[in-house]
């Protein structure tokens, strides 16, 4: 698949010396979905509002569908629907005026047909004669959706598209996201839930700091976030795993003072009564048990040191 | 040009105007009326004439400078604080237009409502004195030129504007007393002579002597003065905009 979003280096400084994007280098391909996941303060929307043309790049290069975001940005800035993070909308305006307002701004002429059909598809139809002042916070939400697709955009960002939104909402939202990518649009979603990128992204990336750790496939990477570790302190240190153990992803730890299990919470089984049991006839005693689950940070901090290293 | 944006813009503002059509268009009316009452009938009463003409007419073009300017300031300085302050500019800020097509938007919308109220305190003002235009095309190019500039100069300190405060402060502090001092209500021979020399200072001066030279023929400064005095202040707000948009001043970080 071709990239349609191609990031190069990109550098954002803020005028107070604060530094939200270092270098960041990304292609998205067309038609995919891709969750970008970070902390807060991670630097996922500076690096939406720069390619959105919200926020100026202090330096490198973003094309989309080809056109430079700085100097060809009204090619660029034209396939692109933006759902922001806040909900920023004119709360005496109707529904369908604001969504036909997106429209027209973007520089598609009136169509009021294609709005009627947002509006359905996203459940406002009883509502688009209501101000938005009038409506619940999950509906504003969906206002700012059908307001990004009201000019049929190629490219559709989401940033946190369901933080602090009901369940039902956000179910719906999945399938909205899912009905545009049978369409072709390519759809960049930050959050930080690690279950929404797991129900629905097809790559994931997770950005802290300002860069750019780790893009990729979705399945390889919720195997190694659903790993966990059991570290067994001994009564005596051991010089060697014992054969009989062999079978297990076992490590020899703290100078042969403890032995670290690596498993898979995901699994059927996680394999621990086994390994106790087994642990016990093959003369180990244990004298203490922890577990611990690598926070996405960890994980992928450790997985940019050994790519330096 | 991305023209359904420019009309976009341009009719999503209007509507915020229509909305509140009796208000945008009873004020002005009670305003024109009490100064007649204050100006016109107390006060006018005891002049005979300013320079030919009666007191009465002869402030009718200032109180429509006056209502106009302001009119036209905080419309378009609303206009675009207003998605500042609850964060819609962001939907600007993506979209594919330049700084001309939100300029014949928003500016466009802003100086479309002063000239409403222009043309309604005009109304009311034949109501309550006998209104000659001699020169009604200047006296159309004079109304448009002064709607624009102070339209272009709102939505400059609308972008500017950081808090309500702030907002009102220039129109407050700087505006309506030149506006007060520009000869809206005495014709500036009326000074001793000193304030005459310093009154040259005030550029609203020109635009008012501009505007009743197209109603009576008569004016304070040459009417060429005049004309250039608003197309350099349009000018100057143009290029202002144009660098507000090219930096991303105050609305792009």
């Amino acid at each position: 698949m071709t990239a349609i979003v191609d990031i190069r280096d990109l550098r954002k400084v803020y005028d107070g010396g604060f530094e939200a994007l270092k270098g960041i280098t990304l292609s998205i391909r067309e038609g995919e979905i891709l969750a970008l996941l970070g902390p807060n303060g991670a630097g996922k929307t500076t690096l939406i509002s720069t390619i959105c043309g919200i926020t100026n790049p202090s330096s490198g290069e973003v094309t989309v569908g080809g056109f430079d975001v700085v100097e060809q940005y009204r090619g660029a800035r034209s396939l692109i629907g933006l759902v922001p993070q806040e909900m920023s909308l004119e709360p005496f305006t109707k529904v369908k005026d604001a969504v036909s307002y997106s429209r027209g701004l973007f520089g598609k002429p009136r169509d009021d047909a294609a709005i009627d059909k947002i509006l359905k598809q996203l459940s406002l139809w009883d509502k688009r004669n209501a101000r938005v002042v009038e409506l619940s916070g999950g509906m504003k939400r969906r206002v700012l959706i059908a307001k990004a697709l009201s000019h049929e955009p190629k490219v559709l960002f989401l940033d946190e598209p369901t933080a602090g939104v009901d369940v039902e909402l956000r179910k719906d939202m999945w399938d909205v996201v899912a009905e545009l990518k049978a369409q072709g649009v390519t759809i960049i979603l930050t959050t930080h839930y690690i279950e929404e990128a797991e129900a629905i992204a097809d790559r994931v990336g997770v950005i802290n700091g300002g860069q750019l750790l780790l893009v990729e496939e979705k399945d390889a990477l919720m195997r190694r976030l659903g790993q966990k570790t059991l570290q067994i302190e001994l009564q005596e240190p051991t010089q060697a795993i014992p054969e009989t153990l062999a079978g297990y992803d076992l490590e020899l730890v703290s100078e042969g003072q403890a032995l670290r299990y690596t498993y898979d919470t995901r699994g059927e089984s996680t394999g621990i009564t086994r390994l106790l049991g087994d642990l016990s006839a093959a003369g180990l005693q244990m004298r203490d048990l922890l577990t611990e689950q690598s926070s996405l940070e960890d994980i992928f901090v450790g997985l940019v040191k050994e790519g330096a290293a | 040009m991305n023209w359904a944006a420019v009309s976009a813009m341009y009719v999503s503002e209007m509507t915020r105007f229509f909305r509140t059509i009796a208000q945008s268009f009873i004020s002005p009316v009670i305003s024109t009326s009490l100064y007649f009452v204050v100006f016109g009938a107390a006060i006018g009463s005891r002049i005979d004439q300013v320079e030919g003409v009666s007191y009465g007419a002869f402030i009718v073009p200032g109180l429509i400078m006056l209502s106009v300017m302001t009119q036209a300031i905080s419309n378009a300085s609303f206009g675009i604080y207003f998605p500042k302050f609850i964060g819609t500019i962001y939907e600007l800020l993506s979209a594919p237009v330049n700084f001309l097509e939100v300029v014949l938007g928003f500016v466009g919308a802003a100086a479309t409502k002063a000239l409403f109220i222009g043309v309604v305190i005009l109304g009311t003002a034949s109501l309550f004195v006998d209104i000659q235009i001699q020169h009604p095309f200047a006296m159309v190019l004079f109304l448009l030129l002064t709607c624009l500039s102070f339209a272009l100069f709102g939505f400059i300190i609308g972008i500017w504007a950081q808090n309500f405060e702030q907002l009102q402060l220039i129109p407050l502090l700087v505006i309506t007393p030149l506006v007060f001092l520009g000869g809206s209500f005495y014709s500036i021979s009326m000074l001793p002579p000193i304030w005459q020399k310093i009154t040259l200072f005030n550029p609203v001066v020109y635009l008012i002597s501009g505007f009743r030279w197209s109603f009576f023929g008569t004016a304070d400064v040459p009417v060429g003065l005049s004309l250039l005095a608003i197309a350099g202040f349009t000018a100057l707000c143009m290029g202002a905009i144009w660098w507000i948009f090219r930096t991303g001043w105050r609305i792009r970080s």
